[in-house]
């Protein structure tokens, strides 16, 4: 983190258009699997498939959703190449913020024992 | 290859700008500084009158000094005005003073958002305040439980002022702490590494980090609130099935890290002030940084442990004990590096010390008492009783106020070029000391023995009244020991400037330039070799640092002045004091606009001036 | 001292990355709680509506004071093309970028124009969205989940204008030439934010519109 020395090295080699273009292509398929997975495990198109998604429809569309976040992070945001630095005052937070997610649903969902609804 | 131009020629004595104009335009940290904490100042006096005045109250039995009303708004205001009014821009002071000398640089690295984040601070400490002269002072406490902050049970605009005043304030914090994290990150000097930087600046680096991540989430709340308040939402009223709980949550997430940050930078100062003033570099330099990180981290999970009386569930229960168990030990960890920095020096007797060690002494009382807390059977006991307000005025005064008044005594004189009275401040030490400890220990034994927090009066017969009237007299005397501060620093500014560079042989880099220091800071950066650079070139120069020159400093580049961030400033109060007038004025939504527009503006301008 | 000599000590940083682009990741870092927070408030109410309009349809629910079959109000193919919208502008915004430093201005002004079109019509969806919305029954205070739903996507709504503004402003300079290669860090910053804009959207998307 100290160094203007050793600063990133390949901090302005950024990637060409055609990764770009090609990270813009794997977020689109993956948005379009969003969808299908919705509407697979929802009785709508696909319905044939349903009992096999229905299950695990929350855990795809989490794990869909967290692959196009990290491709955007990592390509569009540059994090791939820029410092270190940069890269984690972004995971933290978001570790965090998971946290408090998860740790709200739980405490207020699930080991509320008194007043819940 | 900058340096080469600067001129280091003795100084001409051309008179500073010091007229009003010049500081409402100021981008320069050291006055924006000096801006923070005279204002903060002011406003701590008035926190501490509103303690006088339910001192007061609460002396005798039954009393009617003030009505049962006026109470809820002075325990209120009390404590909102000392945590955000007080010590949170006391420390910002320090912040804007030291961070960039300590570090070797010019200024922040934004000098205008830094300007801003005055200016919002100060638009927000006065719209708070207000309230008091329209009679319509917060009165729901300083956590503003949902749903008694909802309309139902708190009519009028008492909580509106409070919901509005600390969206205010949090945006005016939110500035800064980008402003200073930056700061921190980059514009260190060269060869201070992190492992290098004093320990008030990693104190204040964490609490930077804390103040990003927990002010988020007391935005939104509020948010809610006020949305539930004026536009019909029920976030928090069961009726329409919200859940005031979730307000607890969504408080103590930010609660908690708050007192952290109330805290921190006390702890930084006092790892200052201890080694200097033992003649020793600090015990255990990287163990005193990852404790605080340690601390800092475990602040986000433990923040229910507000919340044990709202029956949680023994899962919730053990998990926040636990946890919060756990805090004591990186705690402990800097309690017993400050004891081994101690340990074995030549101890130089000033007032800095006095402070410091008394912080540490407090400091570990109101720790003992907060693991108590942390055992939901006992803290089920001492919840909503006195006991609890015994703990957290002994880790917020006893820690964070003897903390900042051991740096007011330490740093006043590379402040303002003036020494302050060794004989009166250690008359203020032990009034103060004294006061705070007859004030605040007895609670620990009406809290016991049953008083509940918050009540405007008690009946007699319940063997409340001598500790109650020991409290007010020991209320009185720290309100002694106050004016003495006064009146050490007016005696101070009358007399000819007398401060050395370094009057106390310190160890890091602001030692190593005028008090006060020129507005460039440094015209050379020193080298930075260790956490203690002043000593490293001390020893170098055989135990003797020249005095440093006032050179001119001619060819410097200096931010120029602005007032777009004061125009910002008051396009934010205009945006979110719009609110208030929902009821009074069916057209409020013009004075959003205007704000927003006024706001608009004068980013505009500010992106578009040149800023050298 | 000479201005480049100024320029170099104002850039000389002890990361070697401007100032801006650390700040701007701080505030990015920073506003992740708050959505955290919109987004936990939206997950704790899920499902605990006492009336009508939901989200799905749901075979029970409480609407015009009497128990019924509702339907949802969502419009996931409006929604969908938003996303894909909101998605590719994030693939526009980091081509002007690359036009940008390679001093390319017509790629520059010609990818973030389309840019700031996609914001548009994205800001757009969901003004059409919420009006929708609030005339099949669904006031701001109707329920939890109008509630919990206007203010999340409504807060990420107002990023998404604030982005577009930004923009805009750095399209005007760059149609006039004002943002050359040296300067392109000013839109590299403001890219940075869209894109966070854009992956917050990527959470709520599947979160708050696909998962029942």
């Amino acid at each position: 983190m100290d160094a203007h020395a050793h600063a990133p090295a390949g901090e302005h080699s950024h990637p060409t258009p055609a990764l770009y273009f090609k990270v813009a292509l794997v977020l689109f398929v993956l948005t379009a699997l969003e969808v299908m997975a919705f509407e697979a495990g929802h009785g709508g198109m696909g319905a044939g498939i349903r009992p096999v998604i229905e299950p695990i429809v929350v855990e795809l569309l989490l794990v869909l959703s967290a692959a196009k976040f990290a491709l955007v992070a990592m390509f569009y945001m540059h994090l791939k190449q820029d410092s270190r630095l940069l890269t984690n005052l972004f995971v933290f937070p978001i570790l965090l913020a998971a946290g408090v997610i998860m740790g709200l649903i739980v405490l207020l969902q699930y080991w509320r024992t008194v007043g819940a609804h | 290859m900058a340096t080469s131009v600067i001129d280091r020629s003795p100084a001409t004595h051309a008179p500073e700008n010091t007229g009003i104009w010049s500081w409402i335009t100021t981008v320069d940290h050291k006055r924006i500084g000096i801006l923070y904490g005279a204002t903060a100042f002011l406003f701590f006096l008035i926190g501490g009158l509103e303690a006088l005045f339910m001192r007061i109250q609460l002396m005798k039995p039954d009393n009617t000094f003030v009505s049962a009303a006026t109470f809820n708004s002075l325990f209120t205001m009390h404590g909102t005005t000392m945590i955000f009014l007080g010590v949170m821009p006391l420390s910002a002071m320090f912040f804007n003073y030291f961070i960039p000398l300590q570090i070797g640089a010019r200024d922040v690295a934004f000098p205008r958002l830094n300007a801003f984040s005055y200016w919002v601070f100060l638009l927000g400490g006065l719209f708070i305040n207000f309230s008091w002269l329209i009679n319509a002072a917060p009165n729901a406490g300083w956590f503003g439980y949902a749903n008694l902050t909802e309309r139902t049970y708190s009519p009028g605009l008492n909580t509106d002022f409070w919901v509005l005043g600390l969206q205010i304030l949090g945006i005016a914090s939110m500035a800064a702490a980008i402003n200073f994290f930056v700061t921190i990150v980059n514009l260190r000097a060269p060869g201070m590494k992190m492992l290098r930087m004093p320990m008030f600046v990693w104190m204040s680096f964490i609490t930077q980090i804390l103040l990003l991540l927990a002010f988020p989430v007391i935005t939104i709340a509020l948010v809610f609130l006020m949305m539930d308040r004026h536009f019909g939402t029920h976030f928090f009223i069961p009726e329409g099935g919200g859940d005031p709980i979730l307000w607890q949550h969504l408080f103590w997430i930010f609660g908690h890290p708050e007192v952290y940050i109330l805290i921190l930078p006390a702890f930084g100062i006092v790892s200052e002030v201890l080694p200097v003033f033992s003649r020793k570099p600090l015990f255990g330099y990287t163990a005193m940084v990852f404790s605080g990180a340690f601390i800092a981290f475990l602040g986000f999970g433990v923040w229910s442990h507000h919340m044990f009386a709202t029956g949680m569930g023994p899962f919730a229960d053990s998990f926040f004990a636990l946890s919060t168990m756990l805090i004591a030990v990186p705690t402990g960890v800097k309690i017993f590096n400050w004891i081994g920095t101690l340990w074995g020096g030549s101890l130089q007797m000033k007032t800095p010390l006095y402070f410091a060690l008394g912080m540490i002494a407090m400091f570990i009382i109101g720790g003992l008492s907060g693991v108590m807390h942390s055992s939901p059977p006992a803290d089920l006991q001492q919840t909503d009783t006195y006991f609890v307000v015994a703990h957290f005025h002994y880790v917020l005064f006893g820690g964070s106020i003897f903390g900042l008044t051991a740096g007011a005594y330490y740093w006043f004189p590379k402040m303002f070029g003036r020494m302050l009275s060794e004989k009166i401040g250690k008359l203020h030490f032990w009034l103060m000391f004294i006061g705070f400890n007859v004030t605040f220990f007895p609670m620990h034994f009406l809290g016991l023995n049953g008083m509940p927090r918050r009540v405007y009066t008690y009946p007699a017969g319940l063997n409340f009244e001598f500790w109650n009237r020991i409290q007010t007299y020991g209320s009185l005397l720290l309100g002694v020991s106050f004016l003495v501060f006064i009146y050490n620093l007016w005696q101070a500014s009358r007399k000819p400037a007398d401060a050395p560079a370094d009057p106390w042989k310190g160890a890091t880099l602001e030692w190593l330039i005028p008090s006060p220091p020129q507005e460039f800071n440094f015209a050379d950066v020193p080298p930075v070799n260790s956490s203690m650079p002043a000593w490293d070139l001390r020893r170098a120069g055989g135990g003797q640092l020249p005095e440093p020159p006032r050179v001119s400093g001619a060819g410097i580049h200096m931010p120029r002045p602005s007032y777009w961030p004061v125009v910002a400033a008051f396009g934010v109060l205009g945006v979110i004091g719009s609110v208030l007038f929902t009821e009074a004025f069916p057209h409020w939504y013009f004075i959003t606009l205007g704000g927003a527009a006024v706001l608009f503006y004068g980013v505009y301008r500010w992106a578009f001036e040149p800023a050298f | 001292m000479s201005d480049a000599a100024a320029h170099a000590m104002e850039h000389h940083t002890s990361t070697g990355i401007d100032s801006r682009k650390v700040a701007i990741w701080t505030l990015i870092g920073s506003e992740c709680l708050f959505f955290a927070s919109l987004i936990s408030t939206y997950l704790v109410y899920k499902g605990k509506s006492l009336v009508g309009p939901l989200p799905h349809a749901e075979s029970q629910c409480m609407l015009h004071g009497a128990m019924q079959k509702c339907e949802g109000v969502f419009e996931i193919k409006l929604v969908t093309t938003g996303t894909a919208i909101l998605l590719f502008s994030s693939f526009f915004v980091v081509m002007a970028l690359y036009g940008a430093q390679k001093g390319n201005r017509k790629m520059l002004v010609g990818w973030l124009a389309a840019t700031v079109l996609c914001g548009l019509f994205f800001v757009s969806m969901q003004v059409y969205e919420f009006n929708h919305f609030y005339h099949k029954g669904m006031g701001y205070g109707t329920n939890l989940f109008s509630s919990t739903f206007y203010t999340l996507t409504g807060f990420h709504g107002s990023h998404v204008s604030v982005g577009v503004i930004w923009l805009s402003t750095l399209l005007v300079l760059a149609i006039r030439g004002k943002l050359p290669p040296e300067k392109s860090l000013n839109l590299e910053i403001a890219a940075l934010y869209w894109h966070f804009v854009d992956v917050v959207w990527i959470v709520i998307f599947p979160v708050v519109y696909l998962m029942r």
